[in-house]
């Protein structure tokens, strides 16, 4: 039995270990912090958040300041995919940020059938500003929404 | 005193005594403290006892609905604020003794499930005080949010409602009024360094008797804010769509009696708490963690630590938010615990429960533990006029956490959603308008954050508010007849301004202002996340940019325009700020800005920003990568850099075999650049914060709380449970050190030039 964890992590409960959901590569336990079989580089965050304004002109260029900001990049270690993009200040503590009772996760699981592939929700919250809008373009309060 | 030595009679006399005497009722941690549903009350129990027919519940709810909706629609229509134009209010009605029950079908959650508060303040202080007392007709006022609420812009009106002579239930209505009287124009003051600059402080009061508004008391409140004529219309219109829709219950209780209307609003709650029970039940046991950081207080950067556990056992949820940032005792970026947990249940309402009914049931089996004196529990003098940045952290604090709890379950209550983008990017704008009229507010189109990207597909371009389902962004030929803003440019797509990802965050708008004709007229903003990104990715996903606050000062875009039309070639804010066609000083600064004067024609430009993306960059489809350079939302060299995406830049075909090459490319890439995690951690990790960075809240221990301020050499640590709040220095007396260090400098270097010369 494997559960699905993220877009790119499963739990194996079989073997109690995680795994990469894109190229079946075994991590390490699932009792543990996944990201400790990860790969890790510290992007300076204007590589990603390209500057916009003339650096010759301007400090604040839409990019977030580097001495305030890096993004970790975690990748599997075997196809490089990644999975998380974490923005932190400098030299703070990556956060341990999924830590499951995989004892409970199996009972949980025992009757369950095993889910291969992500389930789609439907999209409600859209659904709901839309409806909304609509009402509120029903309304007749001085101005169109043609 | 020593208790023990009291005989219970005179322990009794004494509390009573000390009751009937208290000086001053103000916020009542009993009441503010606690989010959960009351147990049954007398009447509620005697209504269920009389089994009564789900079905007819139904129908009594679905009559409910209909009627707020109905009271919902005369606000929007009949408000003179901005905000009720822009669906910015909300109706609801509340349990006898205050329980939140349900909320007009789109109103503002967090209004009404703030507005529980003062009900409860009322009913615990003025029910029995003779001075006071509480009687059919009688309507209650309140804006301070230390009595319950987002902010003191947002003003309600109370009204119980009465049923053959016994108080059956309480209705409301809310609307962000804007203007307050705050020292700052526009009602949301980032200036205010206590809560005496906040504008008017409505503790819960009586202002309506037998259905009439009490002339003295709207004329004292009139008094105390800049829109006088606002004050009263608003006052006027929620007064009576609260009574239109006691109308409508009453005809309820006349069909179907007092008991099915009780047992249908206790049922509300108490099957959507055993909802919200059981979906806590299905997901895995265990915690997850994020952790935001907020960059500013409005005044000056400090980069403010929100730490989230969530930890779910059974049927029992644990939001653990200790570990946070401390208060600013002169900072107005501080909420309350009751308001930010209002902040919490539109969030989960909105990204993660929508289809759930907009009662506070939602909220209260779910238990929050915080740091008092912190950012997001602050209390005392402290302002908290702009609570808005803690509270919209509140609102999108759930995707990521819940999303590694949710993204397992067999069944999904809605998509997956990166989180939204979570700043007040708006014109916050005052003084004297063309009519000769003062006034106070902020624009629409702060309702207009780009959505997160979901797990399917991209993210929707400026779709909501981060607080509510339905707003609209305003018309901005109406808001220019009411005030001098011209717009330059508006809701035109901030172009590679994206949470990139396999699927990218819906992107926000640009917004360029003016004024004209007016000799009094100014702006201010009050937004986060100009050195550290708001909105964040989900699983992989980046996040939002940084976004700043652009002007061109000493300029006339109107003289400018007359001398040549064709001066502009398109208000687009990279273009002027780079190109520089105009003349005037140019600047790009942090997106908080105190209240300023805008001289005619200058020119104020800020963004709304994207929501964060979802997914591996290098999963993007690269047919959506030529979509949106077809749709012009993101140049070529994002397209490369980011997607890795070769293709024939004039007509946009992928090239698909060098494109995987180039992904695969990236990928060997990525593991020679990367380091193993536990080799990574031991370099990257500090045992402090870095010495430069304005910092608050915990670092590697959330029972240990940093305030460090390098701008007065400030560093101290102290434990989670034993929190104070800090007063930061005047940016003004700071930015003068700096520059008498320098003229000092500079008349040493003189005086020793001069003595050289001598010699």
């Amino acid at each position: 039995m494997k559960v699905l964890v993220t877009e790119y992590l499963r739990i194996n409960l079989d073997t109690e270990k995680w795994e990469c959901r894109r190229c079946d590569h075994v991590l390490n336990s699932a009792r543990e912090n996944y990201k400790r079989s990860l790969r890790v580089y510290d992007r300076d965050p204007r590589e990603i958040h390209k500057p916009l304004l003339d650096t010759k002109l301007y400090s604040r260029t839409y990019s977030p300041d580097p001495t305030w900001c890096r993004i970790l990049e975690y990748y599997c270690p075997q196809c490089a995919t990644m999975f998380e993009a974490e923005y932190l200040p400098p030299g703070h503590p990556p956060v341990y940020d999924i830590e499951f009772d995989i004892d409970a996760l199996k009972l949980q699981w025992k009757d369950r059938t095993q889910v291969k592939e992500p389930v789609i929700g439907p999209d409600l919250a859209l659904e709901k500003v839309k409806m909304g809008r609509a009402i509120h373009a029903s309304h007749q309060h001085g101005h169109s929404h043609t | 005193m020593n208790d023990a030595q009291l005989s219970k009679d005179d322990k009794a006399l004494l509390d009573k005594f000390l009751a009937d005497n208290r000086l001053f009722l103000g916020p009542d941690p009993e009441i503010m403290r606690n989010h959960g549903v009351q147990p049954r009350s007398a009447l509620e129990e005697r209504a269920l006892a009389t089994k009564l027919d789900p079905h007819q519940i139904n129908h009594v709810r679905g009559l409910i609905h209909a009627a707020l909706s109905e009271s919902f629609t005369m606000v929007n229509q009949m408000g003179a604020a901005p905000g009720a134009k822009w669906g910015d209010l909300v109706t609801a009605i509340f349990t006898a003794q205050g329980d939140l029950a349900m909320i007009a079908p789109h109103g503002i959650i967090t209004f009404a499930a703030c507005c529980f508060y003062p009900i409860r303040f009322i009913i615990k202080n003025w029910v029995d005080d003779p001075t006071v007392g509480v009687k059919e007709g009688d309507g209650f006022i309140h804006n301070d949010a230390r009595y319950g609420g987002v902010h003191n812009t947002d003003q309600s009106m109370m009204m119980p409602l009465y049923y053959k002579g016994q108080l059956v239930c309480w209705l409301s209505s809310t609307i962000h009024e804007g203007e307050n009287g705050a020292c700052e124009p526009g009602g949301l003051p980032a200036a205010a360094e206590s809560k005496y600059d906040e504008g008017i402080k409505m503790s819960p009061f009586k202002v309506v008797e037998n259905y009439q508004l009490k002339r003295d008391l709207v004329t004292f409140l009139q008094n105390s804010v800049r829109d006088p004529k606002l004050q009263l219309e608003d006052m006027k219109v929620k007064l009576h769509a609260v009574m239109r829709l006691g109308e409508r219950i009453t005809a309820i209780l006349d069909q179907f009696g007092e008991e099915l209307l009780t047992g249908t609003l206790r049922m509300h709650l108490e099957d959507t708490e055993a909802e919200v029970r059981r979906r806590i039940r299905e997901m895995p046991d265990g915690t997850t963690r994020v952790l935001q950081f907020m960059d500013s207080t409005l005044r000056e950067n400090a980069l403010q630590k929100i730490s989230c556990a969530i930890t779910v056992k059974g049927d029992r949820m644990i939001c653990d938010f200790r570990g946070s940032s401390p208060q600013f005792m002169n900072r107005s970026v501080n909420t309350n615990v009751a308001s930010f947990k209002a902040a919490l249940c539109t969030g989960l309402l909105q990204n993660i429960w929508p289809d759930l009914p907009h009662t506070m049931a939602v909220l209260s089996p779910i238990e929050i533990l915080t740091d008092r004196n912190s950012v997001i529990d602050a209390e005392g003098e402290m302002p908290q006029a702009m609570s808005l940045m803690p509270m919209f952290k509140a609102c999108v604090a759930w995707n990521v956490p819940m999303s590694k709890f949710n993204y397992s379950l067999p069944h999904r209550y809605t998509a997956i959603l990166a989180p939204q983008y979570d700043q007040a990017a708006t014109f916050i704008y005052g003084g004297l308008n063309q009519h000769g009229d003062v006034t106070g507010n902020f624009c629409g189109d702060i309702n207009g954050m780009g959505q997160g990207a979901r797990s399917h597909a991209d993210g929707e371009h400026s779709v909501s508010p981060v607080f509510g389902f339905m707003a609209d962004s305003g018309e901005h030929e109406i808001n220019e007849e009411d005030t001098p803003i011209i717009r330059l440019g508006a809701q035109r797509i901030a172009k590679d301004r994206i949470g990139f990802g396999k699927y990218r965050g819906g992107m926000g708008y640009e917004q360029i202002a003016t004024a004209r004709g007016s000799g009094m007229w100014g702006f201010m903003t009050g937004c986060e996340g100009s050195k550290f990104s708001s909105a964040q990715g989900l699983f992989g996903g980046y996040s939002c940019p940084s976004y700043q606050l652009c002007k061109i000062k000493g300029v006339n875009i109107f003289d400018e325009l007359k001398k040549n039309p064709r001066i502009v070639d398109v208000f687009d804010i990279v273009q002027l700020m780079n190109e520089q066609p105009l003349p005037g000083k140019y600047t790009s600064q942090d997106m908080g800005m105190t209240f300023e004067l805008c001289t005619e024609g200058e020119v104020y430009m800020i963004c709304q920003g994207a929501g964060g993306g979802y997914g591996d960059v290098l999963e993007r489809d690269p047919e959506l990568v030529m979509k949106d350079l077809r749709e012009d939302l993101m140049s070529h060299e994002n397209a490369v850099d980011i997607y890795k995406v070769v293709y024939d830049k004039e007509q946009l075909v992928v090239d698909v075999e060098a494109t995987a090459e180039l992904r695969s490319a990236e990928r060997r890439a990525r593991l020679a650049r990367s380091k193993p995690y536990d080799e990574f951690v031991a370099e990257w990790v500090t045992p402090e914060p870095p010495k430069h960075l304005t910092y608050f809240g915990s670092w590697n221990d959330n029972r240990e709380i940093w305030a460090q301020n390098p701008a007065i050499n400030m560093t101290v640590k102290m434990d989670a449970d034993k929190l104070q709040g800090f007063y930061m220095p005047n940016p003004k007396d700071l930015r003068i050190a700096e520059l008498e260090g320098e003229v000092g400098a500079l008349k040493s270097k003189l005086e020793a030039c001069v003595s050289a010369t001598k010699k």
